[in-house]
């Protein structure tokens, strides 16, 4: 695997966790928050400043790795990340899942592994969150609607992961699943998309360093509306492909059938790279809306992580393989 | 002054206030918070509000029959120029946010184009758009009088089209698979105001073979 390329960091663009604190405490102490929004004037200028909304009694993540992979862009806002999701088990609206999602209930939390692996079994979220040093990975995200952010989200790489468990040689690829749970996810009471989601990669994605188990953003816990308590990231892919609050992975030898394919798969396929030259059916996917920005910006080739990855695909025809 | 140019100085401010009243808060809003995606939600804003605007234009002949006030009519002009109105801002603000890349000196022509031609949401609501321009145009009395109320008549049945086109371009947007509530909504109220037409042509056209 080529990684030619590691994306610089700047440190200094990432706002530590504690400066973000004592921002919060200044602006609720000075009760400036009008003045706030005097400054985010016409409103269309996104809000990356704002970070009142985090949320004071997530559990922290402490002694973060920074990572070469991150991104040195300017970061999408707490709020941005957790009050814009899509997450239909919570609604359908981009607005539900910050709403809704207080019904989850990310602890007790256990992991069924299975399939074509050495050491299936359950394993339990307190016991996953110590298997490797959890990392800050500031990343893109673009989603298939062509609107995009940058998250600095805290996991580790799935490769540490899934290792864990031994696949074996008929472990083709992996499958994950979301949480079914009506009382918890009260979206799923509606049939938007049949239940419980469904995701896959193959296995020499998987394993890609880039590949991420994440375990929370901006330095805390993953909060509920972005896939608490463990989720996948996949930067180069469209953000549908991170699957959220995963409560089973299977290793298994055919390519799984993933939700949004068994949706409407002239519109959504298994790989879904993210993909400039492959437009979808409905609308372009050569530009994008950075949330935060008035103009749109052209979309890179894997979201801008061709260095990475473009040798997984190398020889596939990606307008066949979308 | 007789008694129906009293009541259009009272009612024709009302009138114009009342469509005025989402461009104001739709300015206000901007002034305040337009949530994560403030585009996706202007966007949204002025859609919508073209859409209601068309509904109420279509609204104002079948509630003529159904009241029998016709001065209804003295308002059609008004509220069929405002949702062209709004229909100008959602399609002006989707050209801007879509077709400049980074700035107002990188328009990507060859976008726009493409998007208009191939995209069945885009082509919908592009064709409603198109047809309501020769009805604003002609909506003055000079074009009443030039055109002859016959084929004015004629000419401003376009807005049919543009109504459907109007509904067809949310449904398609909305998603093709996921229960599109609302736009099945405007949908049901299209075909309800279209219905009175064809229900009152054949009532019509009864009445005069006997």
């Amino acid at each position: 695997m080529l990684i030619k390329k590691p994306v610089d960091v700047r440190e200094s663009e990432v706002t530590p966790k504690e400066l973000f604190l004592k921002r919060r405490e200044f602006i609720a102490a000075a009760g400036v928050t009008a003045a706030a929004v005097a400054t985010n004037g016409l409103g269309l200028l996104g809000d990356a400043e704002n970070v009142a909304a985090q949320n004071p009694n997530a559990q922290k993540l402490a002694n973060l790795k920074k990572s070469p992979f991150s991104t040195d862009e300017k970061l999408n806002s707490y709020r941005d990340i957790t009050t814009y999701n899509n997450f239909y088990e919570f609604g359908t609206g981009k607005a539900d899942p910050g709403k809704y999602a207080n019904s989850l209930k990310p602890r007790p939390w256990s992991v069924v592994v299975e399939g074509q692996c050495a050491k299936p079994g359950t394993y339990n979220i307190e016991d996953i969150m110590k298997w490797a040093p959890i990392e800050e990975r500031i990343y893109r995200m673009r989603c298939v609607e062509a609107w995009s952010m940058v998250i600095p989200w805290n996991g580790y790489p799935m490769s540490e992961f899934l290792k864990r468990f031994e696949p074996t040689s008929k472990a083709k690829y992996v499958q994950f699943k979301t949480l079914v749970d009506q009382r918890q996810m009260p979206g799923q009471t509606e049939p938007a998309l049949q239940w419980p989601y469904v995701e896959g990669l193959r296995m020499d994605e998987a394993m890609h360093p880039l590949t991420l188990v994440g375990l929370g953003l901006y330095g805390e816990v993953m909060p509920n509306q972005n896939g608490a308590p463990i989720r996948l990231v996949v930067p180069w892919k469209y953000g549908f492909k991170g699957i959220k609050s995963i409560v089973r992975v299977s290793f298994v030898e055919n390519e799984p059938l993933n939700t949004w394919k068994q949706q409407q798969s002239s519109e959504y396929g298994f790989y879904a790279n993210v993909n400039p030259q492959v437009d979808h059916p409905r609308w372009s996917q050569g530009s994008e809306n950075r949330l935060g920005e008035f103009f749109r910006r052209k979309t890179l080739m894997f979201n801008g992580y061709g260095d990475q990855v473009a040798s997984l695909y190398s020889g596939m025809d990606l307008r066949k393989f979308y | 002054m007789n008694a129906t140019q009293k009541r259009r100085w009272v009612f024709k401010p009302i009138v114009w206030i009342a469509c005025l009243t989402p461009l104001a808060y739709l300015i206000y809003s901007l002034y305040q918070d337009l949530g994560v995606n403030p585009i996706e939600t202007f966007t949204n804003f002025t859609g919508i509000w073209t859409l209601r605007f068309i509904m109420i234009t279509l609204a104002i002949t079948p509630l003529r029959w159904l009241t029998g006030i016709n001065q209804l009519v003295n308002y059609r002009r008004l509220i069929g120029l405002f949702a062209f109105f709004y229909g100008s801002i959602h399609f002006t603000t989707y050209v801007v946010t879509t077709f400049f890349i980074g700035g107002f000196s990188n328009f990507d022509a060859s976008g726009l184009a493409a998007d208009l031609t191939t995209r069945p949401y885009i082509i919908a609501g592009f064709t409603a758009f198109v047809l309501m321009i020769p009805l604003a145009v002609t909506s003055t009395a000079g074009w009443i009088r030039r055109l002859g109320g016959k084929k004015w008549n004629w000419l401003h049945r376009l807005i049919y089209i543009t109504a459907m086109a109007a509904v067809l371009h949310y449904y398609w947007k909305v998603s093709v698979k996921l229960v599109p509530v609302n736009p099945r909504n405007y949908a049901i109220l299209v075909a309800i105001l279209l219905a009175f037409r064809v229900w009152r042509y054949f009532a019509k056209r009864a009445a005069s073979e006997v």
